[in-house]
């Protein structure tokens, strides 16, 4: 067994985190950052912080993560980080000259109280931030929230720095799409423009961390959000932020600096959420949704009434992060699914709250975590199993022991590729998402049926 | 910088290192260019093996886009993460512990089902914003209760992380008292991760803490004839399996490896060995030259990369023990498995011969690796270290010429005694002198540089730029690196291979691991998907209408 020491008796803790279900704020914030053209992260703090956030991200998109550090030694911890910050912006402008240095802190520049808009202003002073280069910052300590809360904390640094209201409004809406893939950044673009409808997008990871390869590597590649096209955002119409936790912070920022009035939504997973999503797309861009859309809304339905008999009543054990949670188990529920163990390691009370709502009518206890970890859902399923488990590459090591499938899906997939090419999100993201659920009830159904019953067609 | 015409290396005579290194040097803001100067060195060695000075072990410079990482990724990640039946508890928020959490591949095989294994687990306190205002030391005691609770290890290791230093949580005291309550072995590292300049210092706090707390607690002696302990094998891929596969083969018993597929039970008897060999020299050579001080275990390096190198290594600890049957033993074994290695050798070798390889990474694998490519004709043009110091680079000569500057002044070295009871020299005086006249050398690691052709360049802590340059400069046919180096070699077009966890696959130790990493480099550099970079479209862009509208 891989997991041998998990018991089926739990035992209340209070201070052990043990298989954590969610990461630091860091890593959030630097995935925010290399979602704008031209910019390169910078994490303040030691270097083991850069070296595991560029090493996670990397592993799990398989593409170049570029990142710079502040080199914390224990002088810099005693003194303040302030030499290493100048220095660093400094080399990075003139070495690798982007646009744009995102700063983010970690917990010991935090715990030190480094002031970053004013050693950014000293740089400014020493004339070491060339004309029209920014640096901008995200306070992200390790020990507050969790790699989502990083995430929407540059995302609102992207406001606060950039955003502007030209005092006449633009025929555009501002896209939030909040900690999604690159794949499916590139789909809730490709929505919005089926709907006719002017967008800027920010974050913006796709052609960033799933670029092809060309035999060439640039530093900063095509993708990404630009500093206009964040300038702009103040002068939008409107904003549609998908994901409370990720997004509504820099929608609210945007609100209150600009005026720009925003709508936040859950995710566009599955069904209910995507037509919450283009039923607000539509409204807000006062135009009618094309027959395009309606042929996927329809072929998505179709997967759920042609395989509804594999779908019904089916246990389904769920960790990963809030916003996504709360679009993937309503749509379980929309298929009559059972999610019965939903956990997340980021802390907040409300996507408790949330989630029973969502699963008051499954006929089943629902037990759902927030601030929780893999451990105590392993515990859960060691007393009563599940027949399918979605959550990150972390969790295969429970379905090998227990023997219950797993869809990969969330932060990190370390070991398969494909989350940062084909989208979850839209209609045909629900399309692959079932594919991938149905994938893996069956697989299992064919491994392990008797042979008097094994059936050619399903 | 004026560049003097310097000799290129042999195989890539097109480049001239100096004018290379004085472009590199040219990019930087003037004294970040005067530093990495220092660290950027054209290879040259004398009739005398002399080479030339390095600057290593320094501090990155900021922005630089560095390789490195920190102490506590050194302490906790490298050195005890690959040990089973250590509860490693990482004291700070959930990052570090979640990073370091079965992200190096170091393989484990428990005996039997009963064995306790925690590395698929992940330990951490999870501090929180009012743990860091009001002190974590609570939360940590408790936490250590939950574990033993929950899991009940023979031992827990606690690991500080940057703000628990800050905050003046002290992991040993916590450690002593929960040792006393609870009856189970407990120690602390203080291995925060501004703690030197690189995983190094963690290194280093590792072995003092191994050394303080667990070596030497169990004094049953092992069995065996020829008793070595393998230190600095972390079992990547499976490598400790491969080099205890030979050990057994030849009669030789491993009483403990530091630390791959290792246990605190072979740890705290690792003592009762005759013989310390070393692999890694930048992780581990603490704990040998402490060992040996204490115990009177004396210790050699050894290489299992390569197979030339494993053979020589055979021998050489074979000779220590001067038993003409295990010699001979030795010599079969060898005879033997040289059949298969020299036939995939020679098949990949017309393959691969006169290619280019670049190694950058770790404080020995950057050294090692050459061997493997030199015995299949692949010359390796440029190399450095991440996190290795001069003596890596230079050889142990250089050691006493090393000063001590302030970053590693603050991890502590211990003051070894030779233990009162348990001081056994291995071998006397007259071994000694008889060994060493037969031409036998103990503490003997001559360095990277030594064994590398005048011309190379030797690049320590590179960052993103130099890296780019290079390949730009020598085009290789295949850079060895880390994770976070690999896509941006690869979208230029250049197989990128990783030394710290192989990617995939291993053994890479060893004679099966020889076969393995040849049939992997054959396969990355002479891979057809490199020859698919442009669309028909791109290779030939003239227009030839055939069925073009009027």
């Amino acid at each position: 067994m891989l997991l041998r020491h998990t018991t089926k008796e739990i035992k209340e803790r209070k201070a052990l985190t043990v298989n954590p279900a969610k990461t630091c704020q860091p890593i959030g914030a630097m995935y925010a950052a290399l979602g704008i053209h031209n910019c390169l992260p910078h994490s303040h703090g030691s270097q083991g912080c850069c070296a595991y956030h560029r090493s996670a991200l990397t592993r799990h998109y398989k593409e170049p993560v570029m990142a710079g550090t502040s080199s914390f030694t224990e002088g810099a911890s005693v003194f303040g980080g302030q030499a290493n910050l100048l220095q660093a912006i400094d080399t990075i402008f003139t070495v690798y000259e982007p646009d744009v240095i995102a700063v983010h802190t970690t917990c010991l520049s935090e715990t030190i109280g480094d002031d970053i808009p004013q050693i950014a202003k000293k740089a400014e002073t020493d004339g070491k931030i060339p004309k029209g280069k920014y640096v901008i910052h995200a306070n992200t300590p390790s020990y507050v929230g969790s790699h989502v809360t990083g995430f929407a904390t540059m995302t609102k640094a992207m406001v606060d720095y950039f955003a502007e209201s030209n005092g006449r409004k633009i025929e555009q809406i501002n896209i939030i799409p909040g900690y999604v893939e690159p794949s499916d950044m590139e789909e809730i673009k490709r929505i919005v423009s089926e709907l006719g409808i002017r967008s800027v997008m920010f974050p913006d990871t796709s052609n960033v961390l799933n670029r092809p390869q060309t035999g060439r590597f640039d530093m900063f590649p095509k993708g990404g959000t630009t500093v206009d096209a964040l300038r702009s955002t103040g002068s939008s119409k409107a904003t549609l932020a998908l994901g409370r936790l990720a997004s509504g912070p820099a929608a609210r920022a945007l609100d209150a600096k600009c005026k720009v009035a925003c709508e936040i939504l859950d995710p566009p997973i599955g069904l209910a959420a995507t037509d919450a999503f283009v039923d607000t797309l539509r409204r807000m861009g006062g135009v009618s949704v094309p027959e395009s859309i309606n042929t996927e809304r329809g072929r998505l339905l179709d997967i759920i009434t042609d395989m509804h008999q594999y779908f019904y009543g089916k246990k389904v054990g769920l960790v990963g992060d809030p916003d996504q949670l709360i679009s993937l188990t309503e749509f379980l529920v929309s298929i009559d699914m059972w999610p019965i163990y939903v956990v997340t390691g980021t802390p907040g009370k409300k996507f408790e709250s949330k989630i029973k709502e969502i699963t008051r009518d499954v006929p089943h206890e629902v037990k759902v975590a927030s601030g929780g970890d893999m451990f105590l859902f392993h515990q859960w399923l060691k007393n009563e199993p599940v027949d399918l488990m979605m959550g990150n590459t972390y969790l295969k090591y429970i379905s090998r022991d227990e023997n219950i499938p797993l869809v990969r899906f969330g932060f990190p997939i370390l070991d398969r590729v494909g989350h940062s090419y084909f989208p979850t999100v839209g209609y045909r993201g629900g399309m692959r998402l079932l594919e991938k659920i149905l994938d893996a009830l069956l697989d299992k159904t064919d491994r392990e049926s008797p042979e008097e019953s094994f059936e050619l067609v399903l | 910088m004026a560049a003097s015409k310097t000799d290129p290396a042999p195989g890539i005579e097109s480049v001239d290192p100096g004018e290379l290194k004085a472009e590199l040097v040219a990019k930087y803001p003037t004294k970040v260019g005067r530093k990495r100067a220092k660290q950027i060195v054209i290879n040259s060695v004398d009739e005398c093996g002399e080479v030339p000075e390095i600057g290593a072990n320094a501090r990155t410079i900021p922005g630089i886009i560095t390789q490195r990482g920190c102490s506590y990724a050194g302490c906790k990640g490298v050195v005890l993460g690959p040990t089973r039946d250590i509860v490693n508890l990482t004291h700070g928020p959930i990052g570090c512990g979640f990073y370091s959490w079965l992200t190096r591949r170091n393989q484990t095989r428990p005996d039997g089902p009963g064995d306790a294994n925690f590395m698929t687990y992940c330990f951490s306190t999870d501090l929180q914003d009012e743990d860091i205002v009001f002190g974590g030391e609570k939360k940590l005691r408790q936490a250590i209760r939950e574990i033993y609770e929950n899991f009940r290890p023979k031992a827990i290791g606690i690991f500080a992380t940057c703000p628990v230093g800050l905050i003046g949580d002290d992991v040993h005291a916590v450690a002593r008292e929960m040792k006393e309550e609870l009856g189970i072995n407990i120690f602390g590292f203080s291995c925060e991760g501004y703690k030197g300049v690189s995983q190094s210092a963690g290194h280093h706090i590792a072995n003092n803490a191994l050394f303080t707390h667990v070596v030497g607690l169990d004094d049953t002696a092992s069995e065996g004839k020829f008793k070595i302990n393998l230190l600095g094998e972390y079992n990547i891929g499976g490598d400790a399996f491969e080099i205890e596969r030979i050990m057994d083969e030849a009669g030789i018993t491993v009483v403990s490896t530091f630390s791959g597929n290792s246990t605190y039970d072979k740890f705290a008897n690792s003592h009762t060995a005759d013989l310390n060999t070393v692999m890694c020299h930048r992780s581990i050579n603490y704990v040998a030259e402490m060992m040996e001080k204490k115990y009177g275990i004396p210790w050699i390096k050894v290489n299992f990369i390569g197979a030339a190198s494993t053979a020589k290594t055979l021998r050489k600890i074979a000779n220590y023990f001067e038993d003409e049957e295990l010699i001979e033993r030795v010599e079969k074994l060898i005879a033997e498995e040289m059949v298969e290695v020299e036939k995939v050798r020679r098949e990949v070798e017309s393959r691969c011969a006169g290619k280019l390889a670049m190694l950058f990474v770790g404080g020995s694998r950057a050294h090692h690796y050459q061997d493997l490519f030199a015995e299949i004709g692949m010359k390796t043009v440029a190399a450095g270290y991440e996190f290795a110091h001069r003596d890596d680079y230079e050889g142990r000569a250089v050691l006493p010429e090393i000063k001590v500057d302030a970053d590693s002044r603050n991890i502590e070295e211990l003051a070894v005694e030779p233990d009162p009871e348990r001081f056994n020299p291995r071998k006397s005086e007259e071994a000694l002198s008889r060994l060493k006249a037969k031409g036998f050398r103990f503490k003997d690691y001559d360095g990277m540089m030594a064994e590398m052709a005048s011309g190379t360049l030797i690049i320590d802590d590179i960052s993103q730029f130099e890296t780019e340059k290079l390949i730009e400069k020598y085009k290789p046919a295949i850079f060895c690196a880390g994770i976070k180096e690999k896509y941006a070699i690869q979208k230029k077009g250049i197989p990128m291979k990783q030394l710290h966890s192989y990617d995939s696959g291993g053994p890479y130790a060893g004679f099966k691991g020889a076969i393995n990493f040849w049939r992997e480099i054959d396969r990355m550099v002479n891979s057809k998907v490199w020859g698919y970079l442009k669309a028909p479209w791109q290779e030939s862009p003239e227009l030839t209408a055939t069925y073009g509208w009027e």
